[in-house]
């Protein structure tokens, strides 16, 4: 019989602890595809954050930091100057990285570490049970924002890829969306070119994706990428906002 | 070796780097300004890591990212910093992670002011960040024995895979004396005693073992199993506390009427006061903890002797070593303290006169 559909080498066979419908599984098989791609199984070294996403370290096949919550870049950054010869990536989420690990990420990027970002977007905080992310939409409700995001109040979401952009030394960054399996083969293409650059030591990448939280939106999973189609992507647009390997400045 | 004569803060930095360290992460602060400066200008001839972090925050993780791959790696900072990084170090402890931490103490609370003082022994001693843990913590008085505790605190690190801090003041970071390196054991010499880092540590799969999975982690979901964690973790404690405590005993004899209790700074005031007190026929004795955790009980207990009417516990804060030496005395004679705080270090005048006061 043909296999034409297998779990990664890159992933364990620990179930993922994942909402039906959550789009994290794939984006960690995206990663772990790629990773595997690439023959990097037994070279690559992540880092878990602080969020839905905590248990990561689990669920890739090799081995795993857990960081504090925002720290995972600059847990990242011991990790790469402790071992040059080791590839390092971050998985985070936008409660993680663009709130409490804002100043990590930062400076991570400007420094230009040698590391992979991974930066699930999905405007809300999952783990602590849907509150407002730095990233959650004007108007949008969460169990804190519960009359919408007042942007007179608490301001406008922030747009991370944008704001990474601003600095020199990042080697790629590019928002992609897992809104629809089109979006997916695209956002593969992201992923895939930051573990490339990641293994020949180009610099700092970044990929952001755009995802869905169907529980804490409190809608169903299909109907959550429409939501996001009609009501993330116009805020937080795809697209590539650096590459030097490409000649993208 | 010849003797060089060094300020504290360069001489731990450059006693690290003869312990191995290539690897130490730090923010700007004064007064340990010295030795983030020492680092900067000698890690790259080493061919070791020197990186300024944007915040101590940062580089207490940079801390557990190189920790965490089995390296001996260094911070430091001074108490305001030192708070920043407890989040840091309690994660460290979980994880149960070598490293070794400088806080080179200045005054508090708050931004306080950048003069010498120990109000950073709760802190130190008592946990400092949250959660069940402990740290060893090692008080030099000396620059010499802040440069010795370098090695000893990697080693230490190393045997226990447990963060280890060196507890000094701005007085010892700031003040020049002779100092001559040890050599002190390897990372390598230190796996052949146990905890071999390889077993552990964050690395390639260099052999492509299929079952090969490390983590760094301090999550534990599962109470039972969180509980069995902090449990075991407890009994690695009580092991440190059983093994390595470390106290000086000075001029502690039969005829002692009053013990003293000092460590760091103050203790080197204290000794100079005794001195004084001796060579007027009066014996006072001096209890000097030098790890200030595990903490050295009965150590203090135990010279009490069968004369002892009091005993006076001198340091730069309002009194927080203060409740460990109550519990070595366990009621049995008055316990006297007198502190400066602010960043005013007192002097052996003011200390003689205190003791003078005891023979009254």
């Amino acid at each position: 019989m043909e296999i034409i559909a297998k779990r990664p080498e890159s992933l364990t066979k620990t179930p993922f602890t994942y909402c039906p419908g959550c789009l994290h599984g794939v984006a960690h098989r995206l990663i772990a595809e790629a990773i595997e791609e690439f023959g990097m199984t037994n070279q690559m070294t992540g880092v878990a954050p602080v969020g839905c996403s905590v248990f990561a370290y689990k669920f890739f096949n090799f081995d795993m930091a857990q960081a504090a919550h925002g720290r995972a870049p600059a847990v990242a950054t011991g990790m790469k100057r402790a071992r040059p010869d080791m590839n390092v990536f971050t998985y985070q989420g936008d409660g993680d990285l663009a709130a409490i690990g804002t100043a990590e990420i930062v400076h991570a990027a400007n420094r230009g570490e040698h590391i992979s970002v991974f930066f699930v977007n999905n405007a809300i905080y999952g783990m602590t049970g849907g509150q407002m992310a730095p990233t959650t939409l004007p108007n949008m409700k969460t169990t804190t924002s519960p009359y919408g995001r007042n942007t007179d109040d608490i301001g406008f979401p922030i747009r991370v890829s944008e704001l990474i952009a601003t600095l020199i030394a990042p080697y790629y960054i590019e928002r992609v969306s897992l809104l629809s399996p089109a979006d997916i083969l695209k956002a593969k293409k992201a992923v895939t070119k930051a573990i490339k650059y990641n293994k020949e030591g180009r610099g700092f990448t970044f990929v952001e994706l755009i995802s869905t939280c169907p529980t804490n939106w409190g809608i169903d999973p299909l109907k959550s990428r429409d939501w996001a189609k009609e009501n993330m992507l116009p805020f937080f647009k795809v697209g590539c906002l650096r590459d030097k390997g490409e000649g993208v400045e | 070796m010849a003797k060089i004569l060094m300020k504290g803060n360069e001489a731990v930095a450059e006693a690290a780097i003869r312990s191995g360290c290539r690897l130490y992460f730090a923010y700007p602060i004064t007064p340990q300004s010295e030795l983030i400066e020492y680092m900067a200008k000698m890690m790259p001839k080493v061919g070791g890591t020197f990186l300024q972090a944007e915040s101590e925050v940062a580089a207490i993780n940079m801390v557990y990212g190189a920790a965490g791959c089995g390296k001996r790696v260094m911070t430091s900072s001074s108490s305001p910093g030192i708070s920043l990084k407890m989040e840091g170090i309690s994660y460290i402890a979980g994880a149960e992670l070598p490293c070794v931490i400088v806080n080179v103490q200045r005054g508090g609370p708050g931004l306080g002011d950048i003069q010498p003082a120990q109000g950073d022994y709760f802190q130190a001693t008592k946990g400092g960040g949250h959660g069940d843990y402990r740290t060893i913590v090692l008080a030099p008085n000396s620059v010499q024995e802040f440069a010795d505790m370098a090695s000893e605190a990697f080693e230490l690190a190393d045997k226990y895979r447990t963060p280890v801090m060196i507890l000094a003041d701005g007085m010892l970071g700031q003040m020049m004396e002779p100092v001559e390196f040890k050599t002190p054991k390897t990372q390598e010499e230190m796996d052949e005693l146990g905890n071999q880092h390889n077993s552990w540590c964050i690395r390639p799969n260099e052999d492509g073992d299929k079952k090969h999975h490390h983590e760094i982690n301090s999550l534990e979901i599962d109470p039972h199993v969180l509980e069995q964690h902090v449990n075991e973790l407890y009994e690695k404690y009580a092991v440190i506390e059983d093994k390595e405590i470390r106290y000086e005993s000075y001029n502690v004899c039969d005829d002692n009427e009053v013990l003293c209790v000092a460590w760091g700074t103050s203790s080197r005031i204290v000794k100079s006061a005794i001195n004084e007190l001796k060579a007027e026929g009066k014996n006072v004795g001096l209890i000097r903890p030098i790890t200030v955790w595990p903490y050295p009980y009965e150590a203090v207990k135990n010279a009490l002797g069968k004369k002892v009417k009091s005993v006076y516990v001198f340091e730069l804060n309002t009194g927080q070593m203060l409740d460990d030496v109550k519990i070595a005395v366990e009621g049995k004679v008055p316990v006297e303290f007198w502190g400066k705080v602010g960043g005013i270090v007192f002097t052996p005048a003011e200390i003689k006169a205190k003791l003078e006061a005891c023979f009254k």
